[in-house]
């Protein structure tokens, strides 16, 4: 599904100069007039929508603001609320913790699971068009409330987790409520949406060149082999495509932890992800300065680690040639 | 050799069961009756009772099927808003000549990175400056953003898929004498109708399923969507109410759900005329 609606990352991504360069015959002049016409709506986006409000929120993340009274109980503290942040709010940092740990375990997690199956569905059988769509109907229902309330319910003492535990003997618990296990059952739940990874996997695996699997069998290497020295290699811009999104996706994790915590965060502060402190301090505390300040550190969090993928992605991920 | 040739679907079929078991429980557990939802772990309930569902309907002071209105009233204006927006600045960005256009190509590509969690605090603020925020139609704040193409992800897919489509025919229309603006109208509309199946499709499941921003913008129980209506029942997370929060559960999944199953044909054609092109 992901393949018709997501650009293909396999394919890349041409500036609009590449037209440019193709040169045509004759230059309409009022194309240039009719160019921002039809972009007028997204350039009236890009600043009533994107550009003032981030200029806004850098300004209230000096203020004290309560959005419940007017602008002028609005006031100036300068840096008070990053020094709040990084040194008087515990919670603050048991969010960093908390995010890090679920982004930097589950990505990894789902991406292997999506690039396993994807090597499983790489064949051509009949099932194969059945199995790709069951596997990606989690990505579907994954975010949504319903599922993690049911996902909550699953891991609860009398839930069907348990139940399975059951067969074999070992006493489960509430493992949502239990601040060492909590976490765990988010990560769970966004590993088990690994089917919009997968799709593009997929796409990504038929593009390989059958000849160099059949060029290493002459040569007698082993699947583990092949998979090193062709399939990984082949696929790095893929991976790195999705592992840059599902990074960020991972970061932005909400809605399960809000529904695991009924938008508390706990047990004890053990779900609280990033995004969450910051809606409690904005709509509950009514600390709009302080979220604010929380939003650009966010911004530049991600900023950076998007950053870093980049960086060592020049290391590890391949352009072949040949592609497109 | 039998046993590896079956190593593989045996795999893929166990993977189905456990993919697909929280579904099936969820809606398994969304037919017990009170006492089995407590005691009954099983997938299947002994005895399928619809009890859940009236109880679920009606659990609040307002029933469940206005929140299901109002759920698909902005996801369907959302729909509508992504599609005609992303359309019109995919065009300029596809086919337009104007100044600046690498500059605004990437700054849009730019805000594709952009988390949207970074501007909610100061859009809630001018939102509510303006007055959007609470009152007799809430859903301005949730709308009006996407009117204005700021759904970069769409307008990316568009551009993508126009660059697809041969230059000959605009060049045909211009030389025939259309503008910039006929050439919209008769060449790039018409033929852009799978772009715009799939941003409609995603627009509608995404916004379906979307909570941080209805749950921040909507605050009278009249004007709650489905997904924020739903976290009421983990308030009120009395015992009783389990079944009922199942029912309603599986209720909001089936539009998406349904989607998915009507998609599933255009998938499969997708890839098939793309592999057509090579």
């Amino acid at each position: 599904m992901a393949t018709t609606a997501r650009p293909s990352p396999t394919a890349p991504t041409t500036g609009p100069a590449a037209s440019q360069r193709r040169g045509r015959p004759a230059k309409r002049k009022n194309d240039g007039v009719a160019g921002y016409v039809f972009l007028s709506p997204w350039l009236l986006g890009l600043l009533a929508i994107t550009a003032i409000p981030m200029l806004m929120s850098l300004y209230l993340s000096f203020t004290n603001y309560d959005v419940l009274s007017d602008w002028e109980s609005m006031k100036w503290v300068g840096l008070d609320n990053y020094r709040t942040m990084f040194t008087e709010d515990p919670s603050f940092w048991h969010a960093v913790r908390v995010t890090l740990v679920f982004a930097l375990v589950a990505t990894p997690l789902k991406l292997a699971a999506a690039l396993g199956v994807a090597m499983l569905l790489n064949r051509s059988f009949k099932a194969a068009g059945l199995f790709r769509g069951l596997f990606y109907l989690p990505s579907l229902l994954g975010g949504s409330v319903a599922l993690a309330i049911v996902w909550v319910n699953m891991f609860n003492r009398d839930g069907a987790f348990n139940s399975f535990l059951g067969w074999f003997g070992i006493e489960g618990k509430a493992w949502v409520n239990d601040p060492d296990f909590a976490l765990g059952t988010l990560i769970l739940l966004a590993v088990w949406q690994f089917g919009a990874p997968m799709v593009i996997f997929l796409a990504g695996l038929k593009q390989v060149p059958v000849e160099l699997y059949e060029a290493a069998s002459v040569d007698g290497a082993s699947p583990w082999r092949k998979f090193l020295s062709i399939t990984l290699p082949m696929l790095s811009p893929v991976i790195f495509f999705n592992l840059v999104l599902e990074t960020i996706n991972g970061f932005q994790g909400f809605t399960s932890a809000f529904v695991l915590s009924n938008g508390t965060g706990g047990p004890v502060d053990s779900t609280l992800m990033y995004t969450l402190h910051l809606y409690i301090k904005g709509w509950n505390e009514y600390q709009m300065g302080y979220a604010s300040a929380m939003a650009w550190v966010f911004l530049l969090a991600i900023g950076l680690v998007t950053a870093v993928v980049f960086r060592t992605g020049k290391f590890w991920v391949h352009y072949s040639d040949g592609e497109d | 050799m039998t046993l590896q040739r079956l190593t593989r679907p045996l795999t893929l079929v166990l993977l189905s069961a456990v993919v697909l078991y929280p579904l099936v429980w969820m809606l398994g557990s969304s037919f017990k009756s009170p006492a089995e939802v407590l005691n009954n772990v099983a997938v299947l309930p002994d005895e399928w009772t619809p009890g859940n569902y009236t109880d679920g309907w009606s659990n609040f002071d307002v029933s469940f099927g206005r929140f299901f209105v109002n759920s698909a009233l902005v996801a369907g204006l959302t729909v509508v808003a992504n599609c005609i927006s992303c359309l019109l600045a995919a065009y300029a960005f596809a086919r337009l000549k104007f100044r600046l256009r690498g500059f605004w190509f990437a700054i849009m590509i730019g805000t594709l990175l952009l988390p949207g969690h970074v501007l909610i605090v100061p859009q809630f603020v001018m939102f509510k400056t303006f007055g959007w925020v609470g009152g007799d139609w809430p859903y301005a704040p949730l709308i009006v953003p996407q009117l204005l193409a700021t759904e970069a992800f769409f307008v990316f897919l568009m551009v993508q898929f126009m660059r697809g489509v041969p230059r000959d025919l605009d060049e045909a229309a211009t030389i025939d004498g259309c503008s910039p603006y006929g050439v919209f109208r008769h060449v790039i509309l018409p033929l852009s109708r799978p772009a715009l199946v799939s941003t409609a499709i995603f627009s509608f499941i995404w916004t379906w399923n979307d909570f941080f921003r209805q749950l921040v913008y909507l605050s009278d129980l009249e004007k709650y969507t489905a997904p924020v209506a739903l976290t009421l029942f983990i308030d009120s997370s009395g015992q009783s109410s389990v079944g009922p929060m199942f029912a309603m559960s599986v209720l909001s999944l089936a539009p998406v759900f349904l989607f998915f199953v009507a998609f599933q044909r255009m998938l499969v054609e997708g890839i098939n005329t793309s592999g057509l092109k090579g």
